[in-house]
Order: C-alpha cells, then sequence, then structure tokens
C-alpha cells in the first residue's frame, strides 16, 4: 500500500523515505515546525497543539459518546490514533486513500485534502467530565475512579448565559492548522470514523489566533481591534509551564502526569455597541493602548502593567475595572495559564448583527486554580461584560502525549 | 431435477393470488399432505406444520383477526423467501414458496408492523451448497420477489386511497395515505430507477419542474392536511393510480443487479437521514416515520437478499449490519404509538438527533457492501 503523502502528490516523488525523514527532522511534542505548511511531530512527552506555535486556524469539536460499549470506545480511540498520525504527517486518513481505493467502495478519505500540505496540523485530544460519570451520575464504562479532581464540572459564573447544546461533551479535538481547510478535513474524517461510538455534539471554527504561544510570533489581535494574549504563557518558558502548564506527578491520577486541562469559551462580541464606544473608554476598559498594546500609561507592549500608580487626577493609573488588572497574575494569587484562542464570524444573528466572537481557549495545571478564579474576577467587575456574552463552555483533561506508533489516545486512561 | 446453475435453481416462484381464494384446484403440491393452513389473528399466528420436505410448499392463510396483516417465510437473517402482504380481516390467500432444505421460521405480522408473531420452520432433504455466482444470482431473485410483493400490495393500497379520496371521505383517506405509502418507500431504489415517474408520484412541491403542476401523493397530502378541502382532488388521485400501476408493471419487468441491491440498501438509509429526519417528505401529514420504517424495511430486505453472498464474503461486516439495523429498530421503536408511530413534530430535537446517530452508525458499515459485492472472490 503506498504511503505517500499528499504533498508528494505537489512535489512529486517524496516517498516513504522522504516523509520519514521529514517527519525525524521534526523536535518531539509539537515544538516549532520549520514552516507553515510543514508536519508537527505527532509523538512526544506532551500533546501537539499546546504549546506549538499557535497556527492560524481552528475546528473545534465537541462528542458524546453514544456506545455502552467500553471495548468500541477504545478501538475507536486506537484508530482515531492511527488515522491523527497519518493526517498530521499530511497523509489521506485511511490507508487506501481518497482516490486509490474500489470504484465500488466509499473513499476512505473524504478528499478534500488532496493536494495539501500538512499545514502544521495538530489534533489535540481531552476527555470531559460526562466520560467519567454522566450528569446523572451514571458511571457508564467504567471510569469514574480514574477521574481527576482537577476535572470537577466549572462552576456557574455570573452573567453567564450558556446554551447546554453548545457546551460540555464527553470527548473534545481540538484541530489547529494553517489552512482552514485542512483543519474541517480532520474533524470531518474523525467524525466520520466515529459514526455508531460518537456523536458531534457541537463544533467550532475559528480563524486568526488571538493568541501568540511562542516568543517568536507577534502578538495577534481579537475582534474588539486590541492586541490579545500578550502576557501569554510561551513554548521557551519552560520552568513556568511546569509550573502552570502541565500536571504533575502527584497532582492527581498518573495517567494525567505530563497532561493538561482545557477550558472552552465561546464568548460572542457585541461589536455593534463596542464599536461606538469612544476610543478612551475602550482602552479603559481593556488596560491597554489600542495601537501598540502597551499598557496604559507605558510605553511598550511588553511593558510590565502598572497596578499601583495613581494619577494626577488621583484615581489609579490602571482603571480599578480593567480587564488586565482584574485577569492579573498579581490579582489572582499567580494564576497562570496558555491562552490559545481564535476569532470566530458564524455568520449574523438575523438581527442584522455579526455573530462575532473569540473561542477562549486556556491549557493550565488546575482549573481551580487559574481559570476559574481569573474567571470570578472578571465576572464580578470586568466593564467588558457589557459587550460580551459567554454562550459556551467545556472542560477536558488533555493526556499527555502519544509515545510511540504503539501507544494511542487516552491509553493510560483505559489500561 | 433441475441444473444445479439454472437460474431458479433454489429460488422460489411465488405466486400471490389476488383477492379471495378457497385454494380450489389450482395447487399441485410437492410438499407431502396439501396446504398447510395458516391461522393469523391479532395475537396468534397457527401453522399447522413446521416440518416440510425440501421442494414446493404452499401455506394457506386466513386472517381472523382485525387488523391487516401479513404472512412471511424467512431465511437466516430474515432474508424472505416469501411473503404475502396486505391480508384484510376474514380473507385468505395462498402461498407458494420452494424451499431448500434448512431452518427457517414463519412470521405473521398483524397491524404490518415490528418483528411479527415468530414460528419455526424446518425444510429437510438434499441440497448442494449454491456457488458464489449463483448465490449473486440468488440475491437478485430473492430480491425481485420482494419487490413483486411490494408493488402488489402498493397497487391495491393505492386503489383504496384514490377511491377515498374521490368519495371525499378524508378520514379514510388519511388513514390510508401512511399505509399506500409504506408499500412505495420499501422500494424507492427501484421507483429511482424510472426518471419522470418517481417525481410525478412522490415528487414534494418545490422539486416540481417548471411548467409542471405538483400532483402525486404530496399534492394529495397538502389537500388533505393543510387545505382540508379534497373536493378538487378528484383528477390528481387518478393520475397518481395511473401512474402508481405503470411503475408497478415497470419494476416488476425488472432485475437489479447485486450492485444495485447494495446501493439500493445504502441510497435507503440516504432517503431517512436527508428527507425523513427533517420532517420535509411528509410536511403537511407529519407521518414521516411510517416512510422511515418502511426505507429502513427496504434497506433490510437488500441486505437480506445479498446475505449468503455476504456471509461468505465478509462475515463481520454481516454481524456489524445486524447489530446496527436492531439499534435502529429498537430506537425507532421508541416512538410506537398504537399500530403507527408518532407523528414528526411529536419528536423532540433530542430524539431526532438520536435516530440520526442511529442511521450514521448503520449507513457507513452499509455504505462498504458494495465494494464486497463487487469483489471478485
Amino acid at each position: 500500500m503506498s504511503k505517500v503523502s499528499r504533498r508528494a502528490l505537489v512535489i512529486g516523488g517524496l516517498g516513504a523515505a522522504g516523509a520519514a525523514g521529514t517527519a525525524a527532522a521534526l523536535l518531539s511534542g509539537g515544538e516549532p515546525a520549520n514552516s507553515f505548511s510543514d508536519a508537527v511531530a505527532f509523538h512526544g512527552p506532551h500533546q501537539a497543539g499546546i504549546v506549538t506555535p499557535a497556527q492560524d486556524r481552528l475546528h473545534f469539536v465537541a462528542f458524546d459518546v453514544v456506545t455502552k460499549d467500553r471495548d468500541r470506545l477504545i478501538q475507536l480511540l486506537k484508530d482515531w490514533t492511527v488515522a491523527a498520525t497519518r493526517m498530521t504527517a499530511g497523509k489521506d486518513a485511511g490507508e487506501v486513500g481518497a482516490v486509490a481505493g474500489l470504484p465500488e467502495a466509499p473513499p476512505d478519505d473524504t478528499g478534500e485534502a488532496i493536494g495539501l500540505p500538512a499545514a502544521a496540523l495538530t489534533l489535540t485530544i481531552g476527555f470531559g467530565p460526562t466520560l467519567f460519570r454522566t450528569a446523572d451520575g451514571r458511571d457508564r464504562f467504567g471510569l469514574a475512579g480514574r477521574q481527576p479532581g482537577a476535572l470537577a464540572p466549572l462552576p456557574k459564573f455570573t452573567g453567564d448565559t450558556l446554551d447546554a447544546a453548545l457546551s460540555d461533551g464527553d470527548i473534545g479535538v481540538q484541530a489547529c492548522a494553517n489552512d482552514p481547510q485542512v483543519a474541517v478535513h480532520a474533524i470531518r474524517n474523525l467524525a466520520r470514523i466515529g459514526m455508531g461510538v460518537v456523536s458531534v455534539r457541537w463544533s467550532q471554527l475559528g480563524f486568526g489566533r488571538t493568541s501568540s504561544t511562542s516568543t517568536g510570533q507577534a502578538t495577534p489581535r481579537n475582534l474588539f481591534g486590541f492586541k490579545d494574549g500578550t502576557r501569554n504563557l510561551k513554548a521557551e518558558q519552560k520552568d513556568l509551564l511546569r509550573e502552570h502548564l502541565w500536571v504533575q506527578p502527584g497532582d492527581g491520577p498518573a495517567w494525567m502526569d505530563g497532561g493538561s486541562y482545557l477550558v472552552t469559551r465561546k464568548i460572542r462580541m457585541l461589536v455593534e455597541t463596542w464599536d461606538r464606544s469612544p476610543l478612551v473608554e475602550q482602552e479603559a476598559i481593556v488596560g491597554r493602548h489600542k495601537g501598540n498594546g502597551a499598557p496604559i500609561g507605558l510605553a511598550g507592549e511588553f511593558d510590565e502593567p502598572d497596578l499601583t500608580s495613581v494619577g494626577d487626577d488621583g484615581e489609579p493609573l490602571m482603571p480599578a475595572v480593567a480587564h488586565v488588572r482584574l485577569a492579573h497574575p498579581a490579582t489572582n494569587n499567580g494564576a497562570r495559564m496558555l491562552r490559545r484562542g481564535y476569532n470566530f464570524v458564524d455568520g449574523s444573528d438575523g438581527l442584522g448583527r455579526l455573530n462575532a466572537g473569540l473561542f477562549f481557549i486556556s491549557y493550565q495545571r488546575d482549573p481551580a486554580k487559574a481559570f476559574i478564579p481569573v474567571q470570578r474576577s472578571l465576572a464580578a467587575q470586568d466593564e467588558m461584560n457589557e459587550y460580551i456574552r459567554h454562550v459556551s463552555s467545556g472542560l477536558f483533561a488533555c493526556p499527555p502525549g502519544i509515545k510511540n506508533a504503539g501507544d494511542f489516545w487516552g491509553s493510560g486512561l483505559f489500561t | 431435477m433441475r441444473h444445479l446453475h439454472s437460474p431458479l435453481a433454489f429460488t422460489a416462484a411465488v405466486v400471490v393470488l389476488a383477492g379471495c381464494s378457497s385454494s380450489g384446484g389450482d395447487t399441485a403440491t410437492a410438499a407431502a399432505g396439501g396446504p398447510i393452513t395458516v391461522k393469523a389473528t391479532d395475537s396468534s399466528c397457527e401453522v399447522a406444520r413446521t416440518q416440510v420436505d425440501a421442494g414446493t410448499s404452499v401455506f394457506a392463510i386466513t386472517n381472523g383477526g382485525q387488523k391487516v396483516t401479513e404472512f412471511y417465510v424467512y431465511a437466516a437473517g430474515d432474508r424472505v423467501m416469501a411473503e404475502v402482504e396486505n391480508i384484510a380481516p376474514g380473507l385468505s390467500r395462498d402461498l407458494h414458496v420452494e424451499l431448500p432444505a434448512g431452518s427457517y421460521e414463519t412470521a405473521c405480522k398483524p397491524g404490518m408492523i415490528g418483528k411479527g408473531i415468530r414460528g419455526q420452520l424446518t425444510v429437510s432433504g438434499s441440497a448442494a451448497p449454491l456457488t458464489d455466482d449463483a448465490a449473486l444470482l440468488a440475491a437478485t431473485e430473492s430480491y425481485s420477489r420482494y419487490v413483486k410483493s411490494q408493488t402488489a400490495a402498493l397497487e391495491v393500497k393505492t386503489t383504496e386511497f384514490v377511491t377515498a379520496v374521490k368519495n371525499g371521505d378524508a378520514a379514510k383517506a388519511k388513514e390510508l395515505f401512511p399505509a399506500a405509502r409504506t408499500y412505495w418507500e420499501r422500494i424507492e431504489p427501484v421507483a429511482e430507477i424510472f426518471g419522470d415517474l418517481d417525481p410525478r408520484i412522490d415528487g414534494r412541491e418545490e422539486v416540481t419542474e417548471e411548467g409542471m403542476k405538483f400532483g402525486g401523493f404530496h399534492k394529495i397530502e397538502q389537500d388533505l392536511w393543510q387545505k382540508n378541502d379534497i373536493s378538487q382532488s378528484g383528477p390528481i388521485a387518478d393520475q397518481l393510480l395511473t401512474d402508481v400501476k405503470e411503475i408497478v408493471q415497470k419494476a416488476n419487468a425488472e432485475k437489479l443487479s447485486p450492485l444495485q441491491l447494495a446501493n439500493g440498501a445504502k441510497a435507503l438509509l440516504d432517503e431517512v437521514a436527508s428527507g425523513k429526519i427533517t420532517g420535509e417528505e411528509d410536511r403537511y401529514s407529519h407521518t414521516d416515520l411510517w416512510d422511515f420504517n418502511a426505507n429502513i424495511d427496504g434497506s433490510k430486505a437488500a441486505i437480506a437478499s445479498l446475505r449468503p453472498v455476504l456471509e461468505e464474503r465478509d462475515a463481520a461486516l454481516v454481524k456489524t449490519l445486524d447489530a446496527e439495523f436492531a439499534n435502529v429498530d429498537a430506537t425507532l421503536a421508541k416512538h410506537r404509538s398504537g399500530d403507527g408511530w408518532k407523528l414528526h413534530n411529536e419528536l423532540s430535537q433530542a430524539d431526532l438527533k438520536e435516530l440520526t446517530d442511529a442511521i450514521n452508525a448503520l449507513a457507513e458499515p452499509i455504505s462498504r457492501v458494495a465494494a464486497v459485492v463487487a469483489k471478485q472472490s
């Protein structure tokens, strides 16, 4: 069976040896790919797609498990791992491929990525609280005893207007790539492979990363027009990652060692009213200057925000309820997380408004010490709440990386 | 003794005698002891003999119940060897079927739904196994029998439906609408072969071509349920019956290839996924679940015809299909209502999603059947 990557169809002649050579040249654990279109290594101590330099596009999907059969679920995770290994290397989802099979058979790859490169595709899996115990407390797969304490359902935050149909899920998969077609192709094929075992609960497309996860990346802007993620955790800050991002031995069940907890929040932005606010008000709400992203009263984007100085008018230089102050580690017992969100525009809402906003994604060692206190602080006082609505929420335990070709997604949980 | 490769080697020649029958004089049967009487009621199915010799058997079925019933002879995996549809209360029908040695099941289906009231039937004698080609041929023959049984009932029920419409009996017409459509929906892949007849009979308003008038089942459905006026529906009803009679003739003459069978089984599930789940099909009456169930029946029949071939070539796939068909049936059964089904608008979004998941879980493996059939072994 030919193992030629899709890229080979473009460049020609890159056979199995060439593809393997490319993969071997990569750093493990999703560290920087060489370029916009290269492959990111799938195997490593941590899952790719977390500290991987944030790609430009997202397709996130949450599944419900519909089978009652634990073995079928495990088999699906194995099948998915094989397909994910192939697709992240720029190959077709299945062994046969999009056009090489029997004419009477449906192809084992959907075909829309023919001729496209790997585009730095990463696929990252996480398990939601309901996989371990359903909302009414049932333990479907004998996993209740393996549920980490850190995977307790998120509390309800003031102002939440969550749509249950767009929230939660038994399994979450994040596909990120520099080409939207590659990200969609990956999720579509995983959903297809999963039919009968899982069912898509909700999914979200995102464009234009709103965070930088590497010092080599410029800080992008969200749809409020502000730089977002300036003080994000970065791949290069190994000590900080150990402290704030990766689950450490002893934190909880061993199957999560080297993993991370993923929070997703779909945040609708009421951009029409935001756009009518004076610049000075916008900057006061965010706590940064719109142009260069510098904290209020300072000159450079990466200057440390001044939370203590008082201006000539006797008011704090950084407004008391500025987003930057409320979310700052100093305000939240040192809480840090790795943010990896994306902008979204889901068409319009029928009232002439863009259905737009931020699909917030954060990874952290423990949501109770990171996302939860920060969001409580924001939900209580953030002036920005006038312009945003949290409409969906998800929490997933992302296991450590795939060790080798024999390993599979969630192997530590199921064995 | 027939030659082994004769097309009719192990397939039944089924003769369904229309109307009433006293099984008088026409049945020179090879099986000892004359016709096997079957006393069907709404809750029982008494088959006089459960052990017969290989060869032709004749079943004489009498419906002593209050519900319309059906009688089936099934081989393993619910492969229909022979059946009589639409036996009205008080009527009798004869069924001729040629059965090679093996284990079978008989079934009466009062109310025409569900697995029916089953019984064992043992056929003894000698029978050589089919060659591969013969097995494929048998599949085609088996499905042809199925189509014939459905078209016969389709014509009868459509005639009743049309009569009710023309008599201005809206209540009766409403009752007959989903019943007549059941036979139509079971054999939809066959109907689709005949280009313009299918849309004329079953086209929805939005697919009516420019310059054509909206007609067929769905126009009458609109008159019955939305306009609440069938006083002008007579000509449309006449045309419907004319078209149905034409398609019945054509369908009975048509032989589907094994590959067409495989694709038909998938196409029926696509019908469910794209039209019935959404409630688009029967938007005025909301009787989509009758159609849904009929599509599943038809898909099952096509797969059952191919079963001996599939067992031989991919037993694991057959197991998967059995499990997923059972799952669809169980999921759909939650929405039973009396002898029929709940209306589409009585189902919640969660109900519809559960049905969609079940259909997807079945349709994916069914999409692999065609390649198994096409494979030169």
